[in-house]
């Protein structure tokens, strides 16, 4: 891991969790809408906050997907599941919303979840290959140091 | 019958949006690293190696069936269920079918994450 993928982990983390609320934030100004009024919706695009919110998530997909072209996807997954608790935080502070102790708690479980993934490795060698389990880590770990040094 | 119904989309929730995660993982790991390939060829190619996977087609799919039966279920379905249950589950789907189709050595400590995950997401979305 080198600073520029902590760089697109930190990406998926805040677009996605921002992308998320601005759509919410967007939403509360739309109204509720039917699944029949589908074309409802349209109108709803030319909501700035609406517009910010696709912005960052668009954002997210790519950075989503640059992480998945280096990294496994059990690790992506939790390594970014921080990305809740930012959820939770800026609804609270921002859209004023209530944390309960069940959520709090639920925090809590994210944050250990993340932190058993964040020491890890992030790319591990596949089970297809396992007769060669030492060599292939062995590389990998010379190869990420080579990169590491490149940057 | 409700609650079948609200079981039943929250299967096909998780399904797809797993589908689309495995798949997206695949299309990109396929690819390779994008840092690299900007790095040596430009930022084109990387598009183009992109928008030319089938199985990045296929995950954008298997996001948008995923993203309309959330949209859906939600419509008409127990919200406080179907949300956390779905993201929490897919959590777990992930794990299983990135060690089944994906050949990650998901080790103990993969697991721990994606259970304490999952718990934690369905607390936090309720």
């Amino acid at each position: 891991m080198n600073f520029r993928k902590y760089l697109v982990l930190l990406a998926i983390i805040i677009f996605g969790s921002c992308g998320d609320v601005l759509l919410s934030r967007g939403m509360r100004d739309v109204g509720q809408i039917r699944l029949s009024q589908i074309p409802h919706l349209i109108p709803a695009l030319a909501n700035p906050w609406i517009l910010l919110g696709i912005g960052c998530l668009l954002i997210f997909f790519t950075s989503y997907s640059t992480a998945l072209s280096w990294a496994d996807l059990t690790f992506v997954l939790p390594a970014t599941a921080i990305g809740y608790v930012v959820i939770a935080l800026l609804s609270h502070f921002f859209l004023h919303e209530q944390i309960s102790i069940q959520r709090w708690l639920g925090i809590l479980l994210i944050v250990i979840g993340v932190g058993f993934v964040a020491g890890g490795p992030h790319r591990s060698d596949q089970t297809e290959v396992s007769d060669d389990v030492e060599a292939v880590t062995d590389a990998s770990e010379l190869y990420s140091g080579a990169g590491e040094g490149r940057s | 019958m409700k609650s079948f119904y609200t079981w039943a989309s929250i299967a096909v929730i998780v399904l797809a949006s797993t589908g689309g995660d495995v798949l997206l993982a695949k299309a990109m790991s396929k690819i390779g690293d994008v840092g690299l390939i900007r790095q040596e060829h430009g930022m084109l190619a990387v598009v183009r190696r992109v928008v030319s996977s089938g199985w990045f087609a296929l995950a954008i799919c298997c996001m948008a069936v995923a993203f309309f039966s959330l949209l859906f279920s939600l419509s008409w379905g127990d919200v406080s269920l179907v949300a956390p249950a779905a993201a929490s589950l897919t959590f777990v789907a992930n794990a299983l079918s990135a060690k089944w189709f994906l050949g990650e050595n998901v080790d103990r400590r993969r697991w721990i994450a994606a259970v304490f995950v999952a718990a934690g997401v369905a607390l936090l979305a309720r």
